[in-house]
């Protein structure tokens, strides 16, 4: 359905090619995953299925990529909207109408399908996706989860044999993840539809794909195979893969079924064990305090009432679903907003009232997008501006990157750098100024899982220092990794707040993986199991 | 297909369901068309006349009109910049008056040093004697651009400008992709500029000063193009403007036509709404340019292959919308044959005189407040003041 044949792309102005040679096919009615880290190539694959590269971005692209038997040579993307449906990583960026039937039936207007056949095109997509609620909603006051499934529907309407997905549930809550996945396997299932979907949390998306395509980036090969075979030698792995492995479990699971299927044994061995527990830091002083914090945008209420304190030495994981206010809760915290009832003391003072340079020796925030952080030519650039900003002797952010990751090159743009080492560079820029409490918001979004170890070892490593760090996030296995501690917003109220295992775990939605395969035991994660099991041996 | 299931049960009411949700009754939304008609005859209108009574008045109608039947869409909320552009414009108009304006007899208010042009700039004046004439007759013509302005900024407020693209001819799909990137645009830029003034405060640099500005200025064009693209790249992969299968000569041809049409028009219509043009440069350019619009829309309709999923009726509240605007824009013509004073005459400065016949026309271009449909609402409605 999909062949690429000898594919290779180079962007304008670009030293080295993103894609060197990319030789693969995908058969009508696949599920086909591309994982690889941002940065390697992934999102540009996708968007030459429709030829969006290189015509929309430039460069010069070798090769053949077809689709259904059309060349995107010949063809440009509006010819090809009946065969290939792309949904792009923002949906709400792509939205062209205002609510949500116009928005689907957009696409059968511009392909001239006749008004009856469209009525009921868009009545049964709006059944398939679960949409038929929000059919006359405005497109803007829908959550994340829904826009995503009203982006699919969108294209789903042309009745397209090919779905591209890039990243849709990436910056999704776990629910809105599963419901986002729960329509795509359907439309495999039911339609056949062939879907080329991108994705980095694999532990949400493994078990459905029919094959995988790993690139690793930096010009080398593409690997293209089934799922077990190509993660069975790969280093990036989501927890219930790395547990198979640690359990000696063949073949690998993939699913959280599987593993749990597979356990009965590893359950029984754990019986006589508890987990470690971790302990919250109240003995650590006090660094922030929100009390009775209100905050609303327009009529719609963020926050209603939150009371929250957050002392040095704890991670805390702020987690809830999109727009359960984590995002306006962190602005609050560095000034960003003034609380419009209640108050918000970081270190005794109220940011608001202060200068940016005195909050930031209080409270640094690296947002989600952090590239909005960066806006110097090179790394060097940018950290000797980070020391001018906030009167450092000169180095010091430089020293502070070296610390988190050793090596990244001076003369680098900064949107050339990997995720990872952007989001060091971001944290390094925030850091120079020695703030006593660290807030990152998503700051998983676009990490492999090598990236994400690095990430869970920098944080371990502020909190040993005595700082406090807040982490707003839906990724359930970096709060079991590394959170004391865990809150839960739900429509600006906190609804839980205490020692992160007893919040997660007993979590439908917030559990992660390695909880559910051994529940009703707490363990949290595969270093515990590890230890647990290595103290076991050593016992018999 | 027959009737919309969910269109409509009540027009212009948002009920509240048993279990306390909103629901919206109505996604009936007045024709474009109807909009930009009855906002481009009141500006007319306004072209018509510097009497800052009448020109008031069709402010404060326009204002109620926008404030009674706007959605609370992201477009709806441009009408208070339409107005701020509007005191700009008069401001501007008042100073320019103040420095280069021809100098009207009356009562000098202070006088500014004047400069002797050389021969050849004869007839600009620099400077001199400000009189009260002078400048009110300068503030009621910035006042007649202004109201012109916050009339089209109603027409932009009160329908969308997808909606409006929508019922565009398919000759002019090709400019839509142009034009909707262009909406977006500044939007776009506002949420960029947003972001970009927050991660200067989060790197602890200050908020102010012309560094500032230019510091964060290429970021936000930047990420403003970005997105735009971004969203074009978007349109076209949904298909919008498929050719199917035409030649390249027959398009050309087209656009060609289309150019010429609207040219035409353009300058019919300056004609028709300055009385100091020969009778030449009006009816002839419009009868020109309909029959090549025509011309166009007949080759073009041949070509794209395009249809309409619930295609905005045009029914009674269509022609009551239109037709309103239309009534005023005639009885300000019709009281200005019969010769009553539409031009305000500041010497000798006297009240403005109150005027029966447009008055009463333009107050029947409320009657939209009331018989356009109540678009519908996601939240409970709450009119912000335009900040």
């Amino acid at each position: 359905m999909i062949r690429f044949d000898q594919v290779s792309f180079t962007y304008p102005d670009a030293a080295a090619p993103t894609l060197v040679e990319v030789d693969f096919t995908v058969p009508e009615g696949e599920l086909c995953l591309v994982v690889g880290e941002t940065g390697s190539g992934k999102s540009t694959l996708l968007r030459a299925v429709n030829g969006l590269v290189p015509r929309f971005s430039g460069g010069l692209l070798t090769g053949v990529v077809s689709v259904g038997g059309r060349s995107t040579a010949q063809v440009p993307p509006r010819e090809l909207a009946d065969v290939v449906g792309m949904v792009g990583q923002d949906p709400a960026a792509g939205f062209v109408t205002d609510v949500v039937e116009d928005e689907l039936a957009h696409v059968m207007e511009n392909l001239g399908v006749a008004p009856d056949v469209m009525r009921r095109r868009v009545e049964d997509v709006l059944d398939l996706l679960g949409l038929h609620d929000l059919r006359s909603r405005p497109l803007s006051t829908l959550s994340g989860g829904q826009q995503q499934r009203v982006a699919i529907g969108a294209v789903l309407t042309a009745g397209p044999r090919v779905l591209v997905l890039d990243e849709p549930t990436s910056a999704l809550d776990p629910a809105a993840a599963e419901e986002v996945l729960a329509a795509i396997t359907r439309l495999v299932h039911d339609l056949g539809i062939t879907v080329l979907m991108a994705e980095h949390r694999l532990e949400r998306v493994v078990q459905y794909a029919d094959s995988v395509v790993f690139v690793p980036g930096d010009g080398a090969p593409v690997v293209i195979g089934d799922p077990s075979g190509v993660l069975a030698g790969s280093t990036v792995v989501p927890p219930v893969i790395e547990l198979g492995r640690l359990a000696g479990w063949s073949p690998l699971p993939l699913s959280v079924r599987d593993a749990r299927r597979a356990a009965a044994g590893l359950r029984e061995r754990l019986l006589p064990l508890r987990p470690p527990t971790t302990p919250v830091a109240t003995d650590g002083g006090l660094v922030a305090e929100v009390c009775g914090l209100h905050a609303t945008y327009g009529s719609v209420v963020a926050l209603d009432g939150i009371d929250l304190e957050v002392h040095a030495g704890e991670v805390m994981a702020l987690m809830g679903r999109n727009g359960a206010g984590k995002s306006t809760l962190l602005n609050h915290l560095v000034g960003l907003r003034a609380p419009q009832r209640g108050a918000v003391r970081v270190l005794g003072a109220e940011p608001h009232r202060q200068s940016a340079r005195e909050v930031i020796r209080a409270a640094g925030l690296v947002p989600q997008d952090n590239g909005v952080l960066l806006y110097h030519d090179t790394v060097a650039a940018e950290c000797v501006a980070a020391d001018r900003d906030a009167d450092l002797a000169p180095g010091t952010t430089r020293a502070v990157l070296d610390r988190l990751v050793p090596g990244v090159d001076q003369r680098a743009h900064p949107r050339d750098l990997s995720e990872g080492q952007r989001l060091a560079l971001a944290l390094a820029i925030v850091l120079g100024a020695e703030p006593a409490l660290v807030l990152l918001d998503e700051p998983t979004r676009g990490l492999d899982y090598a990236a994400k170890q690095r990430l869970i070892t920098m944080l371990r490593t502020l909190a040993a220092e005595g700082r406090a760090v807040v982490l707003a996030t839906h990724d359930v296995e970096v709060v079991a990794a590394v959170a004391h501690r865990a809150v839960v917003l739900a429509d600006g109220e906190v609804v839980a707040d205490g020692d992160a295992r007893d919040v997660v775990v007993h979590s439908p939605v917030f559990a992660p993986q390695i909880a559910k395969v051994l529940a009703p035991e707490t363990w949290m994660n595969v270093d515990e199991v590890r230890e647990a099991l290595a103290a076991l041996e050593e016992r018999s | 297909m027959t009737g919309p299931v969910d269109t409509v049960v009540s027009v212009g009411s948002v009920g509240a369901r048993p279990d306390g949700r909103r629901r919206i009754a109505s996604r009936r939304m007045l024709h474009p068309g109807a909009w930009w008609i009855w906002a481009t005859a009141l500006a007319a209108a306004a072209l018509r006349t510097t009497n800052p009574l009448l020109l008031g008045l069709i402010l404060a109608v326009v204002a109620h009109v926008v404030m009674a039947r706007r959605t609370d869409a992201p477009w709806s909320r441009s009408f208070g910049g339409f107005l701020r552009i509007g005191v700009f414009v008069i401001l501007v108009r008042v100073v320019f008056q103040m420095l280069f304006g021809v100098r009207i007899d009356g009562t000098t208010l202070f006088s500014i040093p004047s400069v002797t042009l050389p021969s050849w700039a004869a007839g600009v004046s620099l400077g001199g004697p400000v009189t009260l004439e002078a400048l009110i007759g300068a503030a009621c013509q910035g006042l007649r651009l202004a109201v012109v302005i916050a009339c089209f900024g109603a027409a932009s407020s009160l329908c969308s400008p997808y909606r409006m693209l929508r019922a565009l001819p398919s000759a002019l799909y090709e400019a839509g992709v142009a034009i909707t990137v262009a909406l977006t645009f500044a939007p776009q830029a506002a949420i960029v500029s947003r972001q970009v003034r927050e991660a200067r405060r989060l790197r602890g640099r200050t908020d102010r000063g012309p560094a500032a500005w230019l510091g964060s200025a290429m970021p936000v064009l930047e990420g403003a193009l970005e997105r735009s693209v971004a969203l074009a790249a978007s349109m076209d992969a949904r298909g919008y403007g498929r050719r199917g299968v035409t030649s390249r000569r027959l398009r050309r041809a087209i656009s060609a036509t289309l150019l010429l049409g609207l040219c035409a028009i353009a300058v019919g219509a300056y004609g028709l709404l300055d009385d100091t043009v020969p009778a030449m440069l009006r009816l002839p350019p419009l009868m020109l340019g309909a029959a090549a619009l025509t011309a166009a829309l007949v080759l073009s309709g041949r070509r794209l292959e395009r249809t309409r999923y619930r295609a905005d009726p045009w029914s009674t509240p269509e022609w009551i919308v239109a037709s309103s605007g239309v009534v005023a824009l005639i009885t300000m013509i019709v009281a200005g044959r019969n010769g009553a004073a539409l031009e305000f005459s500041v010497y000798p400065l006297a009240a403005p005189s109150f005027l029966a016949l447009p008055t009463v026309g333009i107050l029947l271009a409320l009657l939209p407040a009331q018989f356009a449909p109540r678009p519908a609402l996601a939240a409970p409605a709450e009119f912000e003041v335009a900040a």
